[in-house]
């Protein structure tokens, strides 16, 4: 290894995190041996060159996202984290189980609530869910789906057993920098890619795309989809130009949009243009002034009925956000049973709930131990990591949990995995989680290879979201063996169509006569001068 | 005007146009390229050379020869530095028609094409960087020299090279079969968004094809640069016939372009290769019409050669 590593074990050992790059001794694992390769043939100067054009890159392409109505853009780190075949496979077959989980959830607690009736889960727990809305109670949204796309978000503790930290079925965000950080590193690092297959990820807009379509109300021949953002000031406006763009339909703010007889259509220079399927990037409380915040400029009115009479499919569904509260997260294990009577794959963070006397007396009293959450926060907002609050933040903690027990839950702090991360001069562990993403199209799950790692990229730091200093990497899933029928077909040969009637490349004949005449003129012209 | 500043112009407009039809070929699939197994990588590296016109020397041919051959090679004209030397040197020919701006903008760029790493990372910026200074170009010699005829020669030839450069981009298809490929063809036009946009669902290389040959409004497309090249020729001879053409460059290209657009496309695919055959001879035949008809000294000048 170069001196870019030098202090790196020492580092991996105070933080006693698992590091997915080396096993203990500074040994890279067998995932990352090209990886490990092309960085060892790099010098400072080299790294640093690449780092300031990947940035530049980022920065000149607007692959930016929104802080405090600030464009800044989203640093990407040069080393890519690897995820082994076996690995990703047991990943992908749990997050699709848990949305499966999720999508049976949903449908049941807008619907009959069987769930609550069998005891598996509190009524209480549903309906006091701040996103849990009366507004859409009671019927089949159309298209029959409700988790089009979702993303849970993973980590891995320190035995480097993947556990889920959060579910996000509401409006996950992050998929366009999976998109855009592939492409700026195979111009970035493209030695690392080597002669090993990587999943590709590029065919997500497509996949998500024939998802929408599919599940677009029945009856329509070829549906019209939207994506609806609130627009250009929202933090992911560059997410939601992306696919826009890549999907090739209409991103659509909620002026351009008109509700009439339970249909939604757009204004258009052609006139008004039916819309079917709304990939919505809004959050509900905004989507429908009728139903919701009557005084939102960014939704339409009417929406909500709409989908309610099935003239249109919003995706996600509106009131999803009941499934990702973090205190249902907590039985989501019991829900993956009792819809789906399979175990878990992927298995949950130890969680308590706060509600329970016994769990909150516990909690209380090693406030300083644990990790304190809001149930339906995101984003990292009023999460409190308790060996770094002050005694002022911690009391202020205590009394609002026993003020309102129902919006905490309480977590042991884990050690996220750790993946060498460029800091300056050198390469130090820093810790990462991960966001897969999974598309829903009513009949089969897919969950896009890799996702978003995000980096914390202060050194120790567990907080990894972009407006709190995060970064993100490149991931990598790879193929366990060539997966895609490498196709022998045998080429045609390819002609040479050779260049005709190139001038004056080898400077023609008559420049080259004229040159030797038009110097001779010269010195015969400057030689009486010079005498 | 003078028959060598037209001829000068029409080849500023011809080796621009080909330098940024060979970056954006170049920057696409240096990606693919590089994820390809050793010996892979040297059969298609051969390949892709050939798809642009030249040929392997010998069977070492791989990657870093590939990028010396089409980025760096100053000595020949498929490569970029090589066209953008040439425009410049044509530039320098014409220096008192064109104007300053179009000339200081060739002239910068000559002078900087050496300040780039030349490994694949840096070709990626290079190439970027190429893009940029071609689009500079032909924004000043759309904005600052008059439409006169000296821009319309300008403009012939930056609209045949552009047939030609997408037809070799089509051809591309072939180098890398598997994967994407239809994506690579757009993304090497700049038309990957154009396409969404206009096809919505219908995705594969059929459409693509299709878009890239035949669409009447993307600017790339060899239909529209055809009708270009024959706007020009019809504006630098208007002289009007109640029948035929004399001038052969426009039959040629008439014809080329009429060709592909009343053509079925049923079978496009299959077809594809003689399409861009069809393409890429029509246009050197036009480029040699034009050159008798309105540059055409060589001959003459053959016997003047041997009197002196």
């Amino acid at each position: 290894m170069s001196d870019l590593f030098q202090d790196y074990s020492e580092a991996a050992g105070r933080s006693g995190a698992y590091d997915e790059m080396f096993a203990p001794g500074q040994q890279a694992r067998e995932s990352y041996g090209q990886v490990a390769v092309a960085l060892r043939e790099l010098s400072l100067a080299d790294v640093s060159a690449r780092a300031d054009s990947m940035a530049r890159t980022f920065l000149d392409r607007g692959v930016t996202f929104d802080f405090a109505g600030e464009e800044r853009p989203f640093p990407l780190d040069i080393v890519p984290r690897v995820i082994p075949a076996e690995e990703w496979s047991v990943l992908e077959r749990g997050v699709a189980q848990r949305v499966r989980a999720l999508e049976a959830f949903l449908n049941d607690v807008y619907d009959k609530m069987t769930v609550v009736s069998d005891g598996v889960i509190p009524r209480q727990l549903v309906t006091t869910s701040a996103h849990f809305h009366r507004q859409v109670h009671g019927f089949e949204p159309a298209g029959g789906v409700r988790v089009h796309i979702s993303g849970i978000d993973v980590v891995r503790d320190a035995e480097g057993t993947f556990r889920v930290l959060e579910d996000n079925v509401r409006v996950p965000s992050g998929v366009s920098y999976v998109l855009e950080n592939r492409r700026a590193m195979a111009k970035g690092l493209p030695e690392a890619f080597g002669q090993q297959l990587i999943r590709p990820v590029e065919e997500y807009p497509r996949r998500l795309l024939s998802a929408l379509r599919k599940t677009a109300p029945s009856g329509v021949d070829d549906p019209t989809v939207v994506v609806l953002t609130p627009g250009v000031f929202n933090s992911a406006y560059f997410e939601h130009t992306l696919l826009a763009g890549l999907m090739g339909v209409e991103l659509v703010e909620g002026r351009d949009l008109i509700c009439r007889g339970n249909r939604v259509y757009m204004r258009t220079t052609a006139g008004e243009q039916r819309v079917d399927v709304i990939y919505k990037r809004i959050d509900d409380e905004f989507l429908d002034p009728l139903q919701f915040r009557a005084d939102s400029m960014l939704g339409c009115p009417g929406l909500v009925n709409a989908a309610r009479a099935g003239g249109v499919t919003i995706a996600n569904a509106v009131g999803n956000g009941v499934a990702d509260d973090k205190l249902v997260y907590s039985y989501v294990p019991d829900l993956i049973r009792y819809y789906l009577s399979e175990e878990p794959l992927i298995a949950n963070v130890d969680t308590f709930r706060l509600e329970e006397k016994e769990a909150r007396e516990h909690v209380l009293d090693r406030l300083d131990e644990l990790v304190v959450k809001p149930v339906d926060g995101s984003g990292g907002k009023g999460l409190v990591i308790g060996p770094d609050a002050s005694k002022d933040e911690l009391d202020a903690l205590r009394k609002r949990i026993i003020a309102d027990p129902r919006g905490w839950i309480a977590q042991p702090v884990l050690q996220l995995s750790t993946v060498p991360t460029l800091s300056g001069d050198k390469f130090g562990p820093r810790h990462v989680d991960l966001r897969p993403f999974a598309v829903n199209d009513g009949e089969d799950v897919w969950v896009l290879p890799g996702g978003l790692t995000r980096v914390a990229l202060k050194e120790g730091s567990l907080i990894v979201n972009s407006s709190q200093g995060g970064g993100s990497k490149d991931t990598w899933v790879l193929a366990d063996s060539p997966q895609m029928p490498v196709e022998v077909i045998p080429r045609p040969a390819i002609a040479v169509r050779e260049r005709v009637s190139v001038w004056p490349v080898e400077s023609n004949w008559r420049d080259s006569q004229k040159e030797q005449q038009q110097q001779q003129i010269s010195d015969a012209q400057e030689v009486p001068a010079n005498a | 005007m003078l028959s060598r500043i037209a001829e000068s112009l029409f080849w500023i407009g011809r080796y621009v146009e080909r330098a940024d039809g060979t970056a954006r070929i170049l920057d696409v699939h240096l990606e693919r390229l590089n994820h390809l197994p050793m010996a892979e990588q040297r059969s298609v590296a051969q390949e892709l050379l050939a798809v642009m016109g030249a040929r392997a020397q010998n069977d070492d041919f791989g990657l870093p020869e590939l990028l010396n051959a089409l980025a760096y090679d100053k000595q020949s004209a498929t490569s970029i530095a090589g066209s953008l030397g040439a425009a410049r040197e044509n530039a320098r020919r014409a220096r008192e028609t064109v104007s300053s701006g179009l000339w200081e903008s060739l002239n910068t760029t000559y002078y900087g094409l050496n300040q780039h790493r030349k490994d694949v990372v840096g070709t990626y910026r290079f190439c970027n960087w190429v893009l940029e200074r071609t689009a500079m170009v032909s924004g000043l010699a759309d904005t600052t020299v008059s439409h006169d005829e000296s821009w319309l020669f300008l403009v012939l030839g930056r609209s045949l090279e552009r047939a030609d450069m997408t037809a070799r981009m089509l051809s591309t298809r072939d180098v890398l079969s598997a994967g994407m490929s239809w994506v690579n063809m757009l993304r090497c036009a700049g038309a990957y968004e154009s396409f969404l946009r206009t096809r919505r669902a219908a995705f594969g290389d059929q459409h693509a094809a299709e878009f890239l040959l035949l669409d009447r409004l993307f600017p790339r497309s060899i239909v529209y640069a055809l009708r270009d090249a024959d706007e020009c020729l019809a504006k630098l001879d208007p002289s009007a016939q109640r029948v035929g053409f004399i001038n052969d460059a426009r039959r040629i290209v008439g014809q080329a372009r009429t060709f592909l657009e009343f053509h079925r496309t049923d079978d496009l695919m299959s077809e594809l290769p003689e399409h861009m055959e069809r393409v890429q001879k029509a246009v050197s035949q036009a480029s040699d019409a034009i050159s008798r008809k309105y540059f055409n000294q060589a001959d003459e000048l053959a016997w003047v050669g041997e009197v002196s």
